[in-house]
């Protein structure tokens, strides 16, 4: 009776097998780097605002604060967004027919909001409070990037609960004095951590036992 | 050996070949001639399957509410029937392992079956804890790995080491009855006619050839595998009784809970092989093969389980008054006389009552009285788990929650439908694998003293083969059995 | 489901359906939607297109045909209250100066019960109003709230609301209505056939607005009606004083208390501010002198009557009896009884009792009760000297009602039907479902030419209107009303009209011949009027900051006569046979609440019941009819018979069937549709509370009804712990006898900083269920159906345990909440597989929704049974109102997560922001759970334990305090002060 298979067959197999376990790690390690890339989770994607707002000319060349427009960033758990009247309240003198800022015009004239695109969305069973992050030294940067390099708004981190948790568990690597809290591009002056550490110190940041607490940003 | 005074394992005048062919010749019948009773079977089997569909098609669609489950009885019909099918799943690695390791001989005509039969309640129970959860498509919350959340399981929880019990169990179970499967899947590849069988065959058979090299190599790892399955087969239950040990609810707060939830298993796993071997022994002439004592032997181990489980009953009941605790005190009483109390002493008659027959020879070699006392005790081992699970949920600490638990009907569909599947896995495999191991069945033909032939066998190098012209009467009449 | 006949109608597509939807307008959107939900092709296309929801049609209640229309079609009219949709933020134009987003702004205002004004503080946030609390200022509630004060805001966004004007089932607006009536007015002439009808009105600028019209139309007539009005209590003051004075009573005076009948705790306008009172006097370490005593007598088992020391359930008919009994062993001038009456063996220890507690002795007689019992308790009140302590009378709150509302309404469907009337005005009032049978009043409504309704909903009174006026809810318009003791508060609007309503104040200026005011100018010009001098717009601007009027509370009668029993005519004959017993009911008041499902799911406080009424009998007469629960009756009271489903309750007097007004609705929504009995089939106005000659007759049908509680003792487990005070006194200990200390093998962590515990104190704890819904409402808790309360799935985190002890003739009761305990070795945590719960490092042990995959491992293992599961997706996330109702601050359940009390951590939370950011510690009492705000008798104080000064702490401390099964080593967070009752030792209770 002839072999069924033929020799080669043999060396087929073994190929095979490890060809499977390339395969494999090459599909998982696809999956990974795909939830970490930018067409995944947007970090870097430009999205469109119906006025494209240059917050590199506002923040960098003017030198506005971002409580200027986002108020409530210090006070309240919701940073807000200008109403029109703070915009109006220069460009009603400044590049009053610039057509760009016809839709800003256009709200103020029908009192109709303008409906800006959220850049960054955090999940309805998050409680992210900005006045508590702020008060404690917790930067705009740290979470925002450089705003004062962007035009209109990009994601600067996936916001992944890690990243969140990477803070919590340890504050002293990002806290900064409250002074440079609204700086762009500020570095510490010395060892990050012996300052951090101070800082947590100084400003009685809540120990990881409990900033790791779940009902900390879930109720 | 005393047994050897008693009836056989095997019945004499078998040869290796008659072994052979008769095992053989039973997946290899030619597509045309599948049996009718098979096909019907199948089918059978298959639309009761559908019924799993279903249930489970409207429960992911609605959600939980679909079952009866409510507060306080958050577990009903999906635990207990996962309990229920891990307990079966025991008998396999018990069979195939322990009494491999312990030398037991006899084992070898129902080994390969009984792992069979694990396999696929193994499968079945490993259904429940998904379909059970609130949110099954998260599942895998429940196995550590690097997450986005930067968190890990709660190693604390029984349910995480099931997940662990249960994964690792079904795992070493499919190795050890594949390994199990090797030099049979070379027969089947020698004997096959169609050319798609012989190819299939032969990739299964990882080109086994039958070499002394092959059988010293096999048989170290198959006793290594074996020892490696023992502790699995005490583990796993054991964690399955952790499960309600490591609650406050009276009635699962009970420290003896492992060890007669692993008796328990294995009380129920061999009552369920023997109600699958009796009438299978009928329906393909394997007389020869699984002979009396086979049944008997079973039967004393269910006597002795079913006394263990019955020791855990009374211990239970003991402990409660003993105790002085008013809570354990009241659940006790509830099972005796509560709402749920038919089902309690319908257990008792099902797992302790009844199978005190077995102390009878008469009984014990009574084909048909033994299939009947199997039946009752996978029934009664069903009734355990949920007097259990649902009872004790029903009526706990504060009398203002009490309430009552009565399934609907997606909770029957689901566990009808689970049978469904069991039996549809164990048709297919009846039809393309042979259903006792051969090459045991050789070895045993050889080690009883029938010598004629197995010379030619172990010779074989898998390739050529030469038969005897003329089959004896013997194999005759078993081959057309297989038909 | 309903399978209406007519399948000829070819069934309609969804396709078809929204076009005909997109032509309508944003206003009348829903009301389109609930006639289509209605129809029966409709649900055949609701099954086409939405499988889940059909398959649910069976089992869960209409209001999720408006689930799923909500879904499949976007909503209009609401856009103002919710987000755009998730991905746009719209920021204001001109922000307005109070509002910060994202933090609660509080408004005081006012809500009324049945007339009377509630003081509350409304929290808004965003600019809706999703939560209403009481207002600390305001004497009728002391910062205490009661059930229909908490459900109001789902009152407020009910989707089923009347959206716009209708004439004759046909939209309209406003202005249509205005010029219709400019030419109805013309013929009015002077207003002989104009009839204004409303329910109790003590609002001063709308009494004010209706003597203008009353003077434009001379012979027109104002018609007071409420079936809960306070009739009786104004006549009984009439018999004796020969004016209808209206009693107020003053509970932190009163030493010993005998009510006749009366439910104080619930049914007496004040009665938020009286359970405060009564509360603070129940405590055995008492702040202000020694615990009050209640003796109670009652024709039904009552909330007051479950708290009473000692209770007597008698026929309502024995009660005048009894009173005449107390009366003449009090020496007052009336013929008593001969021979024994009902309550005999009291009499001595009861008449000792009352003399010696003098001015500090408080009598009062319930609404159900004649005025001669009033009469009678009034007489004793004086002879004792507890009027002008315990008790003072004032004139009418309802300015001019002299408590005659039955025989008024008589009157009007008199003329009504006799077509004397040709204009019928409706105000805050549904007449076509309370009136009393035997007035017939649907039909007088037929004989009417021009029936004006403002409505609610499509109710009952407004399909059978000619014009139908969607009524402005309290919290969307301006207003004022009086409290119990006459105290004047501001209603304020804390949201525009949803739907364009209009309030009273607007209508009655309509009628007025001034279509276009607004109710602001209306009350502000009224104001201006009263309050002379200072500059009125600081005192305006200030009185709605307080949202109280100071000083208003009306004086008590100065030279109040003697009382003379000279009126009360000859004793009635003891009335022999079975009595129908009515009242108010417990979670739907008159049946102004049966559309809102938070009120409806509520467990009342002693059956457990939800989503019907019953008609209620003790043991001993159910084993005489040979009845058992759920039998439906048939109850023939005189020509009249109604069925109704039999519920057996321990407690309940023997030969009595009592049954709860406000169920068995037609007309006004889905959430009322098919739930309970209606009683005014067989009420009259001769007799509106009870009557004798009760046939029952067994009908074959059996009937389901939804208790939460199905188990009445409590089998011997120390769960509740009480005693006597005497006893207390011997063994102030008592709570821990025969306690075991648990050990655990788990180390004791050490908790430094905040520890939050709360202490429950089962003395002050009445039953009430307020902070049932306040949890309901700041924690965005789904209701689940009837069906799902069968199958023990009602998803409330915090639940008021009932139990009787004794026999189940003459049970005692006892209440207890059970929110979470918050363990400090809890048994969920341990088993959760993903540690979805887990604890705080402030002991709060939380529930992670999000990481939640429901195993439901650990609501099989809390002892306590506080987790509930959300079997199915109970929450509405598609009905833009329901989302606009829901409290931000905490996340929305989805289908297959576990879910339980948190001690409100969201509060805890923001507090512990703001004392950071302020750099101070978080003071006592500065974060309140929402239940503990609500209780009206402050049983729950919640706070930080681990400092030693705070409340909490203070109460634990008490010998009193013990933990809930704490014998199973949890270490309850939550804890509980015994209770001890003060019963009079020279009267023996049989058990």
């Amino acid at each position: 009776m002839p072999p069924i298979f033929s020799s080669r067959s043999n060396t087929f197999v073994r190929v095979s097998i490890v060809v499977g376990l390339i395969a494999i790690t090459a599909i998982v390690g696809y999956l990974v780097w795909w939830t970490h890339s930018s067409t995944f989770n947007q970090v870097g994607v430009k999205v469109p605002q119906p006025v494209p707002f240059p917050h590199n000319f506002h923040v960098a060349v003017l030198g506005l604060n971002c409580r200027y427009c986002h108020t409530g960033v210090d006070k309240a758990a919701f940073a807000d967004l200008p109403p029109t009247e703070t915009c109006m309240s220069c460009h009603s003198q400044i590049a009053t027919n610039d057509p760009a800022l016809a839709p800003v015009r256009d709200s103020w004239k029908t009192g109709k909001p303008i409906a800006w695109n959220k850049v960054y969305q955090v999940p309805d069973y998050v409680y992210f409070n900005h006045q508590a992050h702020v008060g404690k030294g917790v930067a705009c940067e740290t979470c925002h990037g450089r705003v004062d390099q962007m035009t209109t708004a990009v994601k600067a981190n996936a916001m992944y609960m890690s990243f969140c948790v990477d803070c919590h568990r340890d504050p002293a690597q990002y806290v900064r004095p409250r002074a440079n809290v609204y700086d762009m591009g500020y570095k510490p002056d010395g060892d990050q951590h012996k300052i951090g550490e101070k800082l947590v110190k100084d400003y009685a940041i809540l120990p990881p036992t409990q900033l790791m607490n779940c009902s900390i940003c879930h109720r | 050996m005393e047994i050897l005074e008693q009836t056989p394992i095997i019945e004499p005048g078998h040869t290796s070949l008659s072994v052979t062919s008769a095992i053989a010749d039973v997946p290899l019948t030619p597509i045309r001639r599948t049996p009718v009773g098979w096909i019907a079977g199948l089918l059978l089997a298959f639309a009761i399957m559908m019924a799993l569909l279903y249930a489970v098609g409207a429960l992911f669609i609605e959600g939980i509410g679909v079952w009866g489950v409510n507060a306080p009885v958050g577990w009903a019909f999906a635990i207990v029937n996962f309990v229920w099918w891990i307990g079966i799943g025991h008998a396999g690695t018990l069979i195939s392992a322990i009494l491999l390791l312990l030398r037991q001989d006899w084992r070898t005509s129902i080994n390969r079956f009984a792992e069979a039969m694990t396999l696929f309640a193994v499968a079945n129970a490993a259904l429940f804890p998904i379909l059970h959860l609130g949110r099954p498509w998260l599942f895998f919350y429940l196995m550590p790995y690097p997450n986005s959340m930067g968190l890990w399981p709660q190693f604390r929880s029984p349910l995480v080491w099931d997940v662990f019990a249960i994964t690792t169990y079904a795992l070493v179970s499919l190795l050890f009855w594949y390994m199990g499967l090797v030099p049979d899947l070379a027969t089947m590849r020698d004997r096959a006619k169609n050319i798609w069988a012989k190819r299939i065959y032969a990739l299964a058979s990882l080109g086994w050839r039958g070499s002394a090299r092959h059988w010293s190599h096999y048989l170290s790892l198959y006793l290594l595998m074996a020892a490696l399955a023992t502790p699995l087969v005490i583990s796993v239950h054991s964690i399955v009784g952790m499960d309600f040990a490591y609650g406050l609810v009276p009635g699962w707060h009970s420290t003896i809970f492992p060890p007669y939830f692993v008796a328990g298993a294995v009380f129920s796993g061999f009552a369920m092989v023997l109600t699958l071997l009796i009438p299978l022994r009928a329906a393909f002439h394997w007389k020869d093969f699984i002979t009396a004592r086979h049944l008997e032997n079973m039967a004393k181990v269910m006597l002795s389980m079913g006394l263990v489980v019955a020791y855990g009953y009374l211990m239970e009941i003991f402990n409660a008054f003993y105790s002085g605790d008013i809570f354990e005190r009241a659940n006790t009483l509830d099972r005796f006389t509560g709402f749920y109390s038919p089902l309690f002493w319908g257990l008792i008659a099902a797992n302790v009552v009844i199978p005190q027959l077995l102390w009878f020879k008469g009984v014990r070699r009574n084909v048909l009285v033994l299939f009947v006392i199997s039946l009752i005790v996978n029934v009664g081992m069903w009734l355990e788990r949920f007097v259990i699970i649902v009872q004790s949920l029903s009526k706990d600490f504060l009398p203002s929650s009490w309430h009552i638990y009565l399934p609907t009907i997606y909770d029957i569909l689901t566990y009808v439908g689970t049978l469904g599947l069991f039996l549809t896995l164990l048709f297919l495999f009846l039809r393309v694998l042979p259903a006792i191991s051969i090459f045991e069945m050789r070895e045993l033909v050889h080690e009883t003293g029938h010598h004629n032939a197995v010379a030619v066998e172990n010779a074989t190098d898998g390739k050529a083969q030469v038969y005897p012209a003329k089959p004896t009467k013997k194999e005759a009449d078993t081959a057309k059995g297989g038909r | 489901m309903t399978t209406n006949s007519d399948e000829q109608r070819q069934p309609l597509d969804l396709a078809a359906a929204r076009q005909q939807l997109r032509e309508k307008k944003g206003k009348d959107y829903w009301r389109s939607l609930n006639e289509l939900a209605n129809s029966p092709e409709f649900e055949k296309v609701i099954e086409q297109e939405y499988p889940r929801q059909a398959s649910l049609l069976g089992t869960l209640n209409r209001r999720d045909f408006l689930k799923v229309l909500g879904a499949s079609l976007a909503l209009a009219g609401l856009t103002a209250c919710v987000p755009q949709g998730s991905d746009k933020i719209l920021p204001y134009v001109k922000p307005p100066e109070v509002l910060l987003p994202g933090k609660p702004v509080l408004f005081a205002s006012t809500v009324l019960q049945d007339g009377y004004g509630q003081g509350v503080l409304i929290t808004t946030t965003m600019g809706r109003p999703i939560k209403v609390d009481g207002n600390p200022k305001h004497p009728a509630t002391l910062g205490g709230s009661d059930v229909f004060m908490q459900a109001l805001p789902l009152e407020l966004y009910d989707p089923e609301r009347l959206k716009q004007v209708m004439n004759q089932k046909t939209a309209k607006t406003w202005g249509d209505f205005t010029n219709a009536l400019g030419s109805l007015s013309g013929n009015w002439g002077q207003g002989a056939g104009l009839r204004i009808l409303s329910g109790m009105t003590t609002s001063p600028s709308l009494i004010d607005q209706m003597g203008a019209l009353l003077k434009k139309y001379p012979q027109a007539k104002w018609v007071q009606f409420s079936p809960v009005a306070r009739n009786n209590s104004l006549a009984g003051a009439n018999l004796v004083f020969g004016q209808p004075y209206e009693p107020v009573y003053d509970f932190s005076k009163a030493d010993v208390i005998l009510s006749l009948d009366c439910d104080f705790l619930f049914a007496e306008p004040g009665h938020v501010r009286y359970g405060r009172d009564f509360g603070v006097r129940r405590q055995p370490i008492s702040a202000n002198g020694t615990m009050n005593r209640l003796y109670m007598i009652e024709g039904s088992s009552t909330m007051t009557g479950s708290n009473a020391d000692h209770r007597l359930a008698v026929k309502p008919s024995q009660i005048e009896g009894f009173a005449r009994a107390i009366a003449a062993r009090l020496g007052l001038a009336v013929t008593a009884p001969t021979g024994d009456v009902a309550g005999q063996p009291w009499l001595d220890a009861l008449t000792a009792d009352l003399k010696s507690a003098g001015k500090g002795a408080l009598v009062l007689a319930g609404e159900r009760q004649p005025a001669a019992v009033h009469a009678l308790a009034y007489a004793i009140n004086q002879a004792l000297g507890a009027v002008g302590n315990t008790v003072n009378f004032i004139a009418p709150v309802a300015q001019g009602y002299a408590g005659d509302g039955y025989t008024a309404l008589k009157t009007l469907a008199q003329e009504m039907s006799s077509g004397a009337v040709d204009t019928l005005v409706i105000l805050d009032s549904n007449p076509a479902y309370t009136a009393p049978a035997d007035l017939d009043f649907v039909k007088a409504m037929g004989k009417v030419k021009n029936v004006i309704t403002l409505a609610n909903a499509m109710d009952e009174t407004a399909v059978l209107s000619s014009w139908a006026i969607p009524a402005a809810h309290s919290m969307e318009s301006w207003g004022d009303a009086r409290a119990f003791d006459g105290t004047i508060s501001i209603i304020q609007p804390t949201i525009e009209p949803l739907y364009g309503g209009k309030s009273a104040l607007e209508l009655i200026a309509a009628l007025l011949g001034q279509p276009v005011a607004r109710g602001y100018d209306l009350l502000r010009t009224y104001w201006q009027g009263q309050l002379k001098g200072g500059d009125f717009a600081l005192t305006w601007r200030d009185l709605l900051g307080k949202g109280v009027i100071a000083d208003t509370a009306s004086a008590p009668i100065a030279s109040l006569p003697t009382a003379t029993l000279n009126g009360m005519g000859a004793l009635p004959a003891a009335a022999s046979g079975m009595e129908i017993v009515f009242e108010p009911d417990y979670t739907v008041w008159d049946g102004r609440f049966t559309n809102n499902a938070w009120l409806q799911e509520l467990p009342k406080p002693l059956s457990k019941l939800t989503w019907d009424n019953a008609a209620y009998l003790s043991p001993a007469t159910a084993t005489k009819l040979a009845i058992t629960d759920g039998d439906m009756l048939i109850l023939h009271v005189g020509e009249r018979n109604m069925q109704a489903a039999a519920s057996i309750q321990p407690g309940q007097p023997d030969d009595v069937v009592v049954l709860s007004l406000g169920y068995g609705r037609k007309e006004g929504g889905s959430v009322l549709a098919n739930s309970g009995f209606n009683a005014n089939l067989i009420r009259t106005s001769a007799a509106p509370w009870f009557q004798s000659g009760l046939q029952v007759t067994k009908g074959r049908e059996k009937y389901t009804l939804a208790t939460t509680h199905e188990h009445w003792t409590m089998e011997n487990r120390d769960l509740v712990r009480s005693t006597d005070l005497e006893d207390y006194k011997a063994h102030p200990n008592f709570a821990h006898d025969g306690e075991e200390q648990a050990i655990t093998l788990y180390g004791q962590e050490e908790r430094t900083g905040y520890a939050w515990g709360m202490s429950i104190n089962l003395n002050s704890c009445i039953g009430c269920n307020a902070c049932v819904i306040a949890c309901q409402s700041e924690n965005n808790i789904p209701t689940v159906g009837k069906d799902q309360v069968i199958r023990g799935r009602e998803m409330h985190w915090i639940r008021i345990d009932r139990y009787y002890k004794g026999s189940a003739n003459r049970p005692r009761f006892v209440y207890q909440p059970v929110p979470c305990m918050h363990c400090e070795k809890a048994p969920c945590e341990v088993v959760c597989p993903v540690e979805a719960t887990s604890h705080s490092a402030e002991g709060i042990n939380e529930m992670t929704y999000n990481r939640c995959v429901g195993t439901r491992y650990c609501a099989n293992n809390c002892p306590y049974k506080v987790r509930r599961f959300n079997f199915y997706k109970y929450v509405d996330e598609n009905v833009a109102s329901m989302r606009a109702l829901r409290n931000p601050d905490v996340t929305a359940r989805s289908r297959g997560v576990m879910e339980k009390c948190t001690y409100c951590v969201q509060r805890v939370n923001e507090a512990r922001i703001q004392a950071e950011a302020e750099g101070r510690p978080i003071a006592d009492g500065e974060v309140q759970t929402a239940c503990q705000v609500a209780c009206p008798t402050q049983a729950i104080v919640f706070g930080n334990i681990n400092d030693a000064n705070s409340t909490v702490r203070k109460l634990k401390d008490l010998p009193l305090n013990y933990g809930l099964l704490a014998d199973l080593g949890t270490q309850p967070r939550t804890t509980y002060v015994a209770q001890v009752k003060n019963p009079n030792p020279m009267i023996k209770e049989e058990a």
